[in-house]
C-alpha cells in the first residue's frame, strides 16, 4: 500500500504517493473555494498506510484524515533535500507565500524566511497581473521572455497600485511584453532580496507554482547571479516532502531520517 | 456582575458600542483562557477581574475620585508609579491592546503608526475606554516619535503631560532624567494638592517594589521544567498589573506564586516536561493582545517569559535608596537610577537590553526566541536585527515576527512558529 503527501496549497492541492520509495503517482488540482470537497475529489476510493498534509489547509486535513500535518516549510525542505542533495538554499514561491529556506548540508532547516501579508512576490500577484494584461498565468512567462528592447520599470510592488501602473502603461502604449517583463523583474528583486535575508548558498533550488514561469527562472537567477534549479514538477515539491515524511515515520524503504 | 451602565454613562462612553465589545469578551476569554488544562487556581482572582475588566476597579476609580481623589493615565513603565501612590493617587496603565478601537485611531492618526498608539488613542476618540474617562490627566512619554507627536494631538481630548526620556545613559542623561521625575513630582503635587514627602514617598517606593517583588517571584518560578503557569496566565498577570490596586494585586500574585512554588515542588506543570520553551522578547503587549502567546501555547509548545514592557523590563529594581544620602532627594535619585536600567529600545546604544535577552534566554531555559515587534514599532523592529545576529552566533533559534493586533494574520503566524517549532525540534 502506498504512503501519501497532499499540499493543500491557497491556490493548488498537490498530491504525492510513494511506493517502494518512489514516486508512483502524482495529482494537482485547483484548490478552489471549498478545499475539504478537492481534497475528497483527489482521495475518493484511495486508501494509504499513513497520509500527512501540509500547506495552509493541513489543520483542516488533519481534522478530517490526515494522520499528521508538518508545516510546508520543513515539507518543502525535506523535498527539495531529496531531489537535490547538495541544495542550500531553497526559494519556494507559491499562490500566496513565498519563502527562502537555507539549509544545512544534511538538508535540515537552518533558517528560513517568508513574505508578510502582503500579496507582492508571489504567485497571486503574477495572476492578477496576468490578468490586467489579458493573458493567462500560462502565458504571462513566455510573453515577458519575448520582450525587445529590455524591461519598463514598475514601481510598484502592492497589487492593487501596480495593477493601476499596468492599466495605465498600456493606455501610454508600452509594449505589453516589456511591461511583462518589468513586472517579472520587480518581482524577482523582491523575491532575492527575501532569499538573501537567509543567505543565499548554491545549489539553489527554485520551487512552487511560480517556478514554472521560465521568465521568473530567469530573471531570479539573473538577480542572484546564480544558476537555479528547479525540478520537473516544481509544484508538487512540498507533497513530496510531506510523503517522504510520513514515509520516514512509517518505517518505508527508504528511510532517513538520520541522515 | 453589577450593571455598571449608570456609572458608564456618566463617565460618558458610548453605551452602545462599549457594550457590543464587552459582549464579545466572554468567548474570546473563554477560548483562550478557561479551556487552557492544569491551571492554578489562583488565577481564578485574575479570571475575575478580567470579568469585571471595566466594571469593579473603575468603581474604585470613580469613587476614589468622588473623595477628591485623582485619577492619572500612564503609557510606560518610565512613569514612576511610587510617586502617584506616595500623593495618593491612583495610576492606571491606558495602553491599548485590541484592534476594534484601531480604525478610531486612524480617523485622526496617520495609518503608518504602531497599532498600540492607534488602540489607546482610538479608545479615547471613541470613548471606549472608562479608565481613559476616568483620568484627570494622563502622561505622556517621548519613547518613539509615534508617540510623542500623539500626545500633542491627545493633548485636545484628555490634558497631555509629557516626560521626555533621555536617549542615552550616560551621567549627564541620568541627571536630566532626574529633572523630569521632579518635575513631575511637582505636576502630580500640583493636580492631587497633597505633598509628596519622604515619608509618603517612602511608603510609594515600598508598595511599587512589593508588587515588582511579588510579580518577579512569579516570573522566577517559570525557569521551572516543567512550567507550572502557562505564558499567557503570567502575561495576563503582568497585563493587569498595570491597572490593579497594587498592593490588593501584590498579595494575590504572592499567593499564586506561594501555589506555584508547591507544584514546583511536586513536578506539576501545565504542559509536560521537556514541552519546548520560547521567550518572547521584543514589544509590549497591552492587554488584550494573546495573539502570539495562544498561537505558541496552541502548538505543544509553552512562553516561559517576556523580554517586554509587559514583562521582565517592568521588574527591574529594587530601588535601592543609598543610606548616606537621606530624605526625598536621595529618593529621586534611586527612582530615577532605578529606572535607567529598564532597557528600552529607544536608547542607544541599547548593549544592555541584548545581554538581557541572552541572559533571560539562557536563566529560563529557552529553546528558541521570538523576536516579537509591533507593526511600525521601529526602535524594537531595529533592534530586532541585532538581537538576531548575537542569538544566532549563541546558537540560539530565533524568529523575528512582526505583526499587529488583527487576526488576518494568525494563519501565516502559525506557519512560521511550527516551521520554527520543527526546527527546534530536529
Amino acid at each position: 500500500m502506498r504512503i501519501a503527501g497532499l499540499d493543500i496549497g491557497s491556490r493548488t492541492i498537490a498530491l504525492v504517493e510513494l511506493e517502494a520509495g518512489r514516486i508512483a503517482d502524482f495529482a494537482v488540482l485547483d484548490t478552489g473555494v471549498n478545499p475539504l470537497d478537492q481534497c475528497q475529489r483527489l482521495l475518493s476510493g484511495k486508501e494509504y498506510v499513513r497520509l500527512v498534509a501540509t500547506g495552509y489547509g493541513r489543520h483542516l486535513a488533519a481534522t478530517h484524515f490526515a494522520d499528521e500535518v508538518i508545516s510546508e516549510i520543513s515539507a518543502s525542505a525535506r523535498g527539495v533535500h531529496h531531489l537535490y542533495s547538495d541544495a542550500r538554499t531553497v526559494i519556494d514561491v507559491g499562490g500566496q507565500d513565498s519563502k527562502a529556506i537555507a539549509l544545512t548540508p544534511e538538508g535540515r532547516v537552518q533558517k528560513f524566511e517568508m513574505n508578510d501579508r502582503c500579496a507582492a512576490g508571489t504567485g497571486r500577484f503574477l495572476e492578477m497581473m496576468a490578468l490586467a494584461l489579458g493573458l493567462s498565468i500560462g502565458e504571462l512567462g513566455p510573453h515577458a521572455l519575448a520582450a525587445q528592447d529590455g524591461a519598463v520599470p514598475i514601481n510598484s510592488m502592492c497589487t492593487v497600485f501596480a495593477e493601476s501602473e499596468v492599466v495605465s502603461l498600456i493606455a501610454r502604449g508600452e509594449d505589453t511584453r516589456r511591461i511583462a517583463l518589468g513586472l517579472h523583474r520587480a518581482i524577482g528583486r523582491r523575491i532575492a532580496n527575501l532569499a538573501r535575508r537567509v543567505g543565499v548558498h548554491a545549489s539553489v533550488v527554485f520551487v512552487g507554482g511560480v517556478a514554472l514561469n521560465p521568465c521568473m527562472q530567469r530573471v531570479l537567477a539573473e538577480e542572484l547571479d546564480l544558476p537555479l534549479m528547479v525540478p520537473l514538477e516544481p509544484q508538487i515539491v512540498v507533497a513530496l516532502g510531506a510523503a517522504l515524511h510520513a514515509q520516514t515515520y512509517q518505517g518505508g524503504v527508504e528511510n532517513d531520517r538520520d541522515r | 456582575m453589577s450593571d455598571y451602565h449608570t456609572m458608564w454613562a456618566d463617565l460618558g462612553l458610548d453605551l452602545k458600542r462599549h457594550d457590543a465589545m464587552l459582549e464579545a469578551l466572554p468567548a474570546i476569554y473563554g477560548d483562550l483562557y478557561l479551556s487552557q488544562e492544569n491551571r492554578p487556581t489562583g488565577m481564578g482572582y485574575f479570571d475575575f477581574v478580567v470579568s469585571e475588566i471595566h466594571g469593579a476597579r473603575v468603581k474604585e476609580l470613580v469613587d476614589h475620585k468622588a473623595q477628591g481623589g485623582k485619577v492619572i493615565g500612564t503609557f510606560c513603565v518610565y512613569v514612576p508609579e511610587e510617586v502617584i501612590v506616595a500623593a495618593d493617587a491612583i495610576g492606571v496603565g491606558l495602553c491599548g491592546g485590541l484592534d476594534l478601537t484601531v480604525p478610531d485611531g486612524e480617523r485622526v492618526l496617520p495609518r503608518n503608526l504602531c497599532p498600540l498608539i492607534k488602540s489607546a488613542f482610538g479608545f479615547k476618540v471613541a470613548r471606549m475606554c472608562p479608565y481613559f474617562q476616568a483620568c484627570d490627566f494622563v502622561v505622556g512619554e517621548t519613547t518613539c516619535d509615534g508617540k510623542k507627536k500623539a500626545w500633542e494631538l491627545l493633548d485636545g481630548y484628555v490634558p497631555t503631560y509629557v516626560m521626555e526620556l533621555p536617549q542615552k545613559k550616560t551621567p549627564q542623561d541620568e541627571a536630566m532624567w532626574l529633572g523630569e521625575v521632579k518635575a513631575f513630582v511637582s505636576q502630580v503635587e500640583e493636580a492631587t494638592g497633597n505633598k509628596i514627602t519622604s515619608e509618603r514617598l517612602a511608603q510609594g517606593i515600598a508598595r511599587i517594589d512589593a508588587k515588582r517583588a511579588a510579580l518577579q517571584r512569579l516570573y522566577d518560578l517559570r525557569k521551572a521544567d516543567p512550567v507550572p503557569i502557562s505564558g499567557l496566565d503570567a502575561l495576563l498577570a503582568m497585563q493587569i498589573s498595570f491597572y490593579d490596586d497594587p498592593v490588593r494585586f501584590t498579595e494575590k500574585v504572592n499567593a499564586l506564586a506561594d501555589e506555584l512554588e508547591e507544584k514546583v515542588r511536586q513536578g506539576e506543570g501545565v504542559k509536560p516536561a521537556g514541552t519546548p520553551r520560547i521567550l518572547m522578547a521584543g514589544s509590549p503587549m497591552p492587554i488584550p493582545f494573546w495573539k502570539l502567546h495562544s498561537i505558541v501555547e496552541g502548538s505543544e509548545a509553552v512562553v516561559v517569559a517576556e523580554e517586554s514592557c509587559t514583562g521582565t523590563r517592568y521588574l527591574t529594581g529594587p530601588t535601592e535608596v543609598k543610606v548616606e544620602g537621606e530624605g526625598l532627594e536621595a529618593q529621586l535619585w534611586a527612582i530615577a537610577r532605578r529606572q535607567l536600567k529598564t532597557h528600552c529600545a529607544c536608547f542607544t546604544p541599547n548593549t544592555e537590553r541584548m545581554e538581557d535577552i541572552l541572559r533571560l534566554a539562557r536563566e529560563y531555559k529557552a529553546d528558541g526566541v521570538i523576536l516579537f515587534s509591533l507593526q511600525f514599532c521601529q526602535p524594537y523592529l531595529v533592534e530586532a536585527v541585532k538581537a538576531e545576529k548575537l542569538l544566532e552566533k549563541e546558537g540560539i533559534p530565533t524568529l523575528r515576527l512582526e505583526t499587529d493586533y488583527s487576526q488576518e494574520d494568525v494563519g501565516q503566524l502559525k506557519t512560521r512558529f511550527e516551521a520554527f517549532l520543527e526546527v527546534i525540534r530536529q
